[in-house]
């Protein structure tokens, strides 16, 4: 018996985005029967004694829209043969204004997917071209009236901030149009530079600039009190959604609940174990699905308890805590959370232990703190 | 019959700019020639050295002897002693050459004449050597042999009509260099039955004899069971062993007589009781005085030096105590410091001593260090009428107990090409130089004399004086003394504490400028921490410069989803151990680079 999300990757991409570290590449159209096949049959192929019930299913990427509508549908019913399936569960999928059109969606709704996150990452043409998408804000504008046409109630936009050169009043006109538009829900990201992205090597060259922190926290502290304005609530550090939008999926990450990946290099937390398919495409179309599983102590395990929740704007729980774990949390942390309340990063209220505003900016330090 | 046998001797150096090719021609001629004399491979020397090779006993290249076979059929031994390189050995280089009687000078056929050859030839000719030119590299496509004679005729002042023109890396012509040393350098023409005079140019220390005396000698002879004793210590000790460099071995002969170069061994256990430059004479008919040029050699510049890691305290001190069996100059003995916990404060004979020390911790000790700021010795003048030596800044007493403050003073010859004498005497006058006097060797070469506070030289001067010249100076320089200066401690405080390990003692006049450069590099070095950490640098309680390191605003990831957990963890650890190798200054961590990089202020 057990509740779990499904992760499905599809790492195929029309152009890889300049700062993207992500399992993705561009171009392979050619494999995308066979690896739409190959999942398919991992997915046949599960095993488990267990009786597992999907609540959740994300298809993401990559970018699940470069793929012809019925393969994701072959894989949807791959995941309805092989779990129980529940009437409410959410389903998502991630698509690129540039790969998308009405009849995808429409398909996409047939076939039960209920909500769409849309890649629009800014509304600054300029911006766009700066962080290589292969997509203009009119074509965000047309994706985002398809999705709602094609009845689709439960629609996420993903944004950056703090974009190279961006402005405040930029992203407060990008935000503004957005909202517009009246998604339920939006996530917000400040931009990172990975390394080993063509964005780390133009930054360490200094042939892009980063806005300075403080720029980037102006923004993320305008944009949490803008969108409380319109009934937005933050669930997560990068997260916002009306009321009963919150992304279901993600928060089984953040709680630290079990979900199964599906696909190129996907990751899976599933009886207590956590593991990672094989990232080779040949390899993995040619039936060798797994990777490697993940070690982590019993330490480990109270660390990302900590670390994940602390994410969500509700925090964690001494219940929950002793609930997942069977041992109070302080006889874990000591006086660690003590010392953080203390040092006005993390807060207690009615039982809950949450960041604070500060803590959030700080939140790896925070983390770091909580490792065991 | 004592000049006829040393008529088959010849001893000498070879001295070069640096890759102009000295080692290839050692290797060269060490190839060329025999290693060993037609008796000895008849008496079974290859037995002895198997013995030698089992005990663990290589020889240190410091000096090897050569048997060359000359087309009189005379077979001549040419002894090859090797020279250090650097400005802080000059006294040892001075001493190897004084064991020689001729040197072998190198100059690339391509690049001519250069400040290192010209530092090495006046060294030689100090010691009044027999100076031989060769122009090496005569293969390379830009080689010019007409033109560099040429240079060493004017620049240098010696006759290069007839040098050799060689390719030591391609074997060309090495014969002729063979037979212009035993024509051109004398032999030996020491007195076999005066009291024994030989001069130590070398020493180390070995687990199973002792230490090793490597020496010329110059009158007199010495073999197993000669009482000796060194003049300069007046140390006295029995031979052990006698005998002469072999082919990287040592190989034990009956008796060293007036002209040989070779070793001995006395049962010595400490390599401070023989003095490169001390002069070894008789017990029982001893010299009535020493061979010229002998001093002691006293450290000049001290610093801390702490393990970066605290648990390795013995492991350096093991280290050091190991160096210190060869190495007499280094000095060192504990400290401890509140900010980089329990180390050493050793002393050396300058910076490059100092470099030289550090990089052999770090390399054949696989030690990491953090190291502090060099100092100088100082004389304190107590008002209670007390003179105190201070090598360590955390021990000024305070100002209010002090008369007066002396720093040492060096007499510093800078040899440079005439277009860069504006620049250098700019740095010298910046560095509180007092000009003493400039003299031009030819029309575009010169050297300068200033006399320089030794602690404006310790940290940058030959870095910076060697990229205004574009690497053509030299430079050289003597304590002449010390004089009366204004001096102050300089603190510098991190979030209101004061860091001992980074304190100094500098001149008034450049306080406030290096204390503001300090405090620059500190606010780069240290990261940002949840809250603002002021940085001063503070003479007694006077503040004479702030930085600021503002409070960390953002350290967030924006995402964590399904994918990413194991990976952010390990992020996260690996940053917690980043931080854990800072070193903790009140509530602040610091990382160790950030105590290095107070070492290396840029000029401007």
């Amino acid at each position: 018996m057990g509740e779990i999300g499904v992760y499905i990757h599809i790492p195929f991409c029309v152009k890889k985005c300049l700062y993207c570290d992500f399992n993705s590449f561009s171009g392979k159209e050619e494999y995308f029967e066979e690896y739409k096949n190959s999942i398919v049959k991992e997915i046949e192929k599960f095993e488990t004694d267990r009786e597992l019930t999907v609540k959740t299913i994300f298809i993401g990427g990559g970018t699940p829209s470069v793929m012809p509508a019925e393969f994701i549908c072959d894989i949807l019913n791959a995941v309805g043969n092989k779990f129980n399936a529940d009437k409410n569960s959410e389903i998502s999928i991630e698509v690129n204004p540039g790969t998308a059109d009405f009849d995808k969606f429409k398909s996409y709704r047939e076939m039960g997917i209920n909500r769409i996150s849309v890649g629009a990452q800014s509304l600054e043409d300029r911006l766009l071209k700066v962080l290589g998408r292969v997509h203009n804000s009119e074509q965000f504008f047309e994706c985002a009236e398809w999705a709602k046409k094609a009845g689709f109630s439960n629609i996420n936009f993903d944004l950056m901030f703090a974009l190279p050169g961006q402005t405040l009043d930029e992203w407060k006109k990008t935000l503004s149009a957005a909202v517009k538009l009246n998604p339920s829900h939006l996530s917000l990201y400040s931009l990172i530079v990975e390394e080993e992205t063509p964005f780390f090597e133009m930054f360490e060259s200094g042939k892009l600039k980063s806005v300075s922190d403080d720029e980037d926290r102006a923004m993320y502290y305008w944009a949490r009190e803008f969108l409380k304005d319109f009934g937005y609530f933050q669930y997560e550090i990068s997260n916002f959604a009306k009321k009963g939008f919150e992304c279901r999926h993600n928060i089984t990450y953040w709680k630290r609940k079990e979900y199964l990946g599906f696909g190129l290099g996907a990751c899976s937390f599933f009886s207590g174990k956590r593991f990672h398919n094989n990232y080779d495409l040949l390899e993995y179309i040619a039936g060798s699905w797994f990777g490697e599983e993940e070690d982590f102590s019993k330490n480990d395990a109270f660390s990302e308890f900590m670390f994940l929740g602390l994410r969500m704007n509700d925090g964690i729980s001494l219940k929950e805590f002793y609930d997942y774990f069977g041992v109070e949390l302080d006889s874990v942390f000591g006086n660690k959370v003590e010392l953080l309340i203390e040092q006005k990063l993390l807060e207690e209220k009615s039982g809950r232990i949450c960041l604070t505003r500060k803590g959030v900016d700080l939140s790896n330090a925070v983390f770091r703190e909580l490792l065991l | 019959m004592s000049l006829e046998r040393q008529s088959r001797i010849r001893n000498f150096s070879i001295i070069a700019h640096i890759d102009h090719g000295k080692s290839t021609l050692a290797d060269r001629l060490i190839q060329k020639s025999g290693l060993l004399t037609e008796r000895e491979m008849q008496e079974q020397v290859l037995d002895n050295m198997e013995l030698e090779r089992e005990r663990g006993i290589t020889i240190k290249a410091q000096a090897v002897r050569l048997i060359y076979k000359a087309d009189d059929g005379e077979e001549y031994t040419l002894n090859l002693i090797d020279t250090p390189g650097h400005v802080d050995f000059n006294y040892e280089v001075s001493r190897s050459l004084a064991a020689c009687d001729g040197a072998v000078l190198v100059v690339d056929a391509a690049q001519g004449v250069e400040a290192q050859t010209l530092a090495n030839v006046y060294l030689a000719l100090d010691n009044d050597l027999e100076v031989l030119p060769v122009i090496n590299k005569i293969d390379l496509p830009s080689a010019d042999p007409e033109r560099v004679k040429q240079e060493i005729e004017d620049i240098i002042g010696l006759d290069a009509a007839s040098a050799p023109l060689i390719s030591a890396k391609a074997d060309i012509n090495i014969k002729e260099v063979f037979d212009r040393v035993i024509a051109d350098i004398p032999a030996p023409s020491g007195d076999e039955s005066a009291p024994l005079k030989a001069l130590i140019f070398d020493s180390f220390y070995d687990a199973y004899k002792g230490v090793i005396v490597f020496m010329r000698v110059f009158d007199g002879s010495l073999k197993k069971g000669t009482k000796i004793r060194f003049m300069a210590t007046g140390k006295e000790f029995e031979v052990v062993e006698a005998g002469v460099f072999g082919p990287g071995r040592f190989i034990p002969t009956e008796e060293l007589l007036a002209g040989d170069v070779g070793y001995l061994t006395a049962s010595i256990k400490n390599v401070s009781d023989t003095r490169i430059g001390d002069t070894i004479t008789e017990v029982s008919r001893p010299a009535k005085e020493a061979l010229p040029g002998y001093k002691k050699v006293n450290p000049m510049v001290y610093c801390g030096i702490f393990p970066s890691d605290g648990s390795k305290y013995q492991d350096l001190r093991d280290a050091l105590e190991k160096l210190q069996l060869n190495d007499a100059s280094l000095q060192f003995e504990a400290e401890t410091s509140v900010a980089l916990g329990f180390g050493f404060r050793c002393g050396f004979l300058g910076l490059l001593h100092l470099e030289i020390v550090q990089e052999r911790l770090e390399r054949e000790y696989n030690l990491d260090l953090v190291t502090t700021a060099p100092s100088v010795i100082y004389k304190i003048y107590l008002t209670n009428g007390e003179v105190m030596e201070l090598s360590n800044p955390s021990d000024m007493p305070d100002l209010s107990v002090i008369a007066k403050m002396e720093e040492p003073v060096v007499k510093a010859e800078i040899i440079l090409p005439s277009d860069y004498i504006g620049t250098v005497m700019e740095l010298c006058q910046q560095r509180r130089g007092e000009y003493i006097g400039m003299e031009y060797l030819e029309e575009t070469r010169a050297v300068v004399t200033y006399n320089l506070p030794l602690n404006e030289i310790i940290y940058d001067f030959f870095d910076v004086l060697k990229s205004r010249t574009r690497g053509y100076a030299s430079f050289d320089y003597e304590l002449i003394g010390y004089q009366e200066s204004k001096l102050v401690k300089l603190d510098m405080m991190v979030n209101r504490e004061v860091v001992d390990a980074l304190s100094f003692i500098v001149h008034e006049s450049s306080a406030v400028e290096r204390g503001r450069k300090i405090a620059e590099k500190l606010k780069k070095e240290i990261p940002r921490h949840l809250f603002e950490i002021p940085i001063q640098a503070a003479i007694g309680n006077k503040i004479i410069a702030r930085e600021t390191v503002s409070a960390m605003r953002k350290d967030v990831l924006a995402k964590c989803y399904g994918g990413d957990i194991t990976r952010k963890r390990k992020l996260l650890e690996k940053q917690k151990e980043g931080k854990k190798r800072m070193r903790q200054i009140g509530n602040v961590e610091v990382p160790q680079a950030a105590f290095m990089s107070v070492l290396k202020l840029d000029e401007e």
